[in-house]
């Protein structure tokens, strides 16, 4: 092609080794993350990622995951995780840094987990001069939960529970974190940085390069605020998003390094380890303390063990089937537990919900082998189909459960429960007759208590009418079913 | 790339499964050497495509996006033989 020599080529810049190769959060697409296009979250991780691999930390980091779209930085940090309660990463991260004082912990939290309910936990970590490094991704609106106004929302700026804009008199002045904390004297490094152009960016990743150093160092509390684009939320384009920070945002929050104690900062000793776990009852003085005297049973109450996964699309009603079994379990004196579980993403989604009923009280809401699982679609019957307890039964909403599924050594009752709901008047009571046939299963929890939960939750009469003859329908599914294998056995 | 030009310094590789088409290294790069390609992908997005020459290999287009490994920018390992004035446009 050419006389000239061949070019070798070298890689500049790719993937950081921090991250996974990898992420198995789900079964399909684990080679992209969860965020949408043009989210400022990939890229501040990309910035975090690289600085872990050039400062060589990546063995003794732990990152501390939020609650937000970020909830799920476990999955991509090849690092130490551990997620915490909503604004409560500031007061985990103390506790593993002064646990593991020789860990590299980040805090990384969004504005809505910081500013709002965390601003205690973020305040007092600061006060304490924690030597952590806190990462705060700043996007001026809660986008998780689909664009509620948040403590840093600019005024005039709409959101779906300040539609006209924010207005100074009725929410109050945007919250300008950075600002405040630079009032205290313990942190040592706080900037405010964007993600508006390359130069905002290249900034950026200084930023928290320096951030992640100092505590490498040990100099004390750093905090990186970045003001990041939420293009979907704020329903523009990537590109306009990125211009909104630079353009409009920033406005509101000036950039620029607003505490930098660097210079003065002494690097601390490595503080001595905290005393082994099984100590600690005889230092604070309970060593010889009982548990609390044991729960006994009511006699009145049903005799019921029952643990539930319930699952299907968005939309299906799976969240309200198990919210009626738990509410009419509590009706009958049951202790329940309700727990949903639905991904982040705001593309696309699927959810579940762990339902748990028993006259014992209960020690975690989570069903990792549920007694029934009620599948409301082919995708959750693979996904859930080998946990189900073996004797116990799936539920399923379908013809026929596919033959290449595993459901050995559990019962099976496979109907089309949409259709059948449709005839009964609306295809959105499939819900309903799958409870109706798990309540059949469920036989020691009385109608009544049903009743009266169905009637708590369902406050249309119309549709409460329908549920009713839905419920009815399920359960006489389930014992002709059960006849059916009675018959056959 | 078949057509990459020996006398570019960097080269620029887009994964096109993991990239979601958000545009940003299109309007980051400063030679302008990034285009959206028209096909889709199996996810349904339109994908970044290096236009073939150009590259200077600063890296703001990997630093920019939000994907973790859907860009990777390579360099020239050694010295070019000759540099044709104008061949690395400037920011």
């Amino acid at each position: 092609m050419s006389s000239e020599p061949e070019v070798t080529w070298e890689i500049a810049s790719s993937k950081p080794a921090s991250f996974y190769s990898t992420y198995e959060r789900k079964d399909e697409l684990q080679h992209a993350t969860h965020y949408c296009p043009g989210c400022g979250h990939g890229i501040i991780h990309k910035m975090l990622a690289q600085a872990i691999d050039e400062l060589s930390i990546q063995d003794r980091t732990v990152l501390i995951s939020p609650v937000g779209c970020s909830v799920f930085a476990y999955y991509y940090f090849d690092v130490g995780n551990v997620q915490a309660a909503h604004g409560r990463a500031p007061a985990v991260a103390t506790a593993v840094k002064r646990s593991r004082p020789g860990s590299i912990v980040i805090s990384y939290q969004g504005d809505g987990d910081l500013s709002a309910i965390g601003s205690a936990e973020i305040l007092h970590a600061a006060n304490r001069g924690e030597p952590i490094t806190v990462i705060f991704v700043n996007n001026a609106i809660y986008s998780m939960t689909g664009g509620q106004m948040a403590p840093t929302t600019l005024l005039g700026q709409t959101s779906t529970t300040s539609p006209r804009g924010r207005s100074a008199a009725h929410e109050g002045y945007p919250l300008h974190v950075s600002e405040l904390l630079a009032t205290l004297e313990a942190p040592v490094y706080i900037e405010r940085v964007g993600l508006g152009d390359n130069k905002q960016v290249a900034q950026a990743a200084r930023a928290v390069r320096r951030a992640l150093e100092n505590q490498v160092r040990g100099l004390g509390f750093s905090l990186v605020e970045i003001l990041s684009p939420c293009p979907t939320i704020w329903k523009m384009s990537p590109v306009e998003s990125q211009r909104w920070v630079r353009d409009v945002m920033e406005k509101t929050f000036p950039l620029g390094v607003l505490r930098d104690h660097t210079q003065a900062a002494q690097s601390e000793a490595v503080p001595i380890p905290p005393p082994p776990l099984s100590m600690i009852p005889g230092i604070v003085g309970v060593a010889d303390a009982g548990l609390p005297a044991e729960m006994t049973g009511d006699a009145d109450v049903p005799a019921l063990d029952l643990q539930v996964r319930v699952a299907g699309f968005g939309g299906q009603g799976v969240l309200l089937l198990g919210e009626v079994l738990a509410e009419a379990g509590l009706d009958a004196g049951l202790e329940v537990s309700w727990l949903p579980s639905y991904g982040p993403e705001m593309r696309s989604g699927t959810s579940n919900c762990h339902v748990r009923l028993s006259r014992e009280p209960i020690d975690s809401p989570l069903v990792t082998h549920p007694d029934v699982l009620v599948a409301m679609n082919e995708p959750s019957l693979r996904k859930f189909c080998s946990t189900v307890h073996p004797g116990g039964w799936i539920l399923y909403n379908g013809e026929a459960s596919p033959e290449d599924c595993d459901c050995r050594g559990v019962h099976v009752l496979a109907r089309p429960f949409t259709q059948i709901a449709n005839n009964l008047g609306d295809a959105r009571a499939a819900n309903m007759v799958m409870l109706g046939a798990l309540l059949e299963i469920a036989g020691n929890l009385p109608q009544s208590s049903v009743d009266s939960a169905l009637g708590r939750l369902v406050r249309n009469p119309k549709w409460l009418a329908l549920d009713e003859t839905a419920l009815v329908c399920g359960r006489r599914l389930m014992r002709e079913a059960r006849a059916e294998v009675s018959h056959a056995g | 790339m078949t057509d990459v030009s020996h006398r570019d310094a960097g080269l620029l590789r887009v994964d096109t499964d993991e990239c979601k088409g958000c545009g940003l290294c299109i309007e980051a790069c400063p030679p302008k050497v990034i285009r959206m390609d028209e096909s889709l992908n199996p996810y349904g997005y339109r994908t970044a495509r290096y236009a073939g020459a150009g590259c200077t290999g600063c890296g703001i287009c990997f630093l920019v996006c939000p994907e973790p490994g859907a860009i990777t920018v390579l360099r020239a390992a050694r010295p070019r033989q000759s540099t044709a004035p104008g061949q690395q446009a400037r920011p």
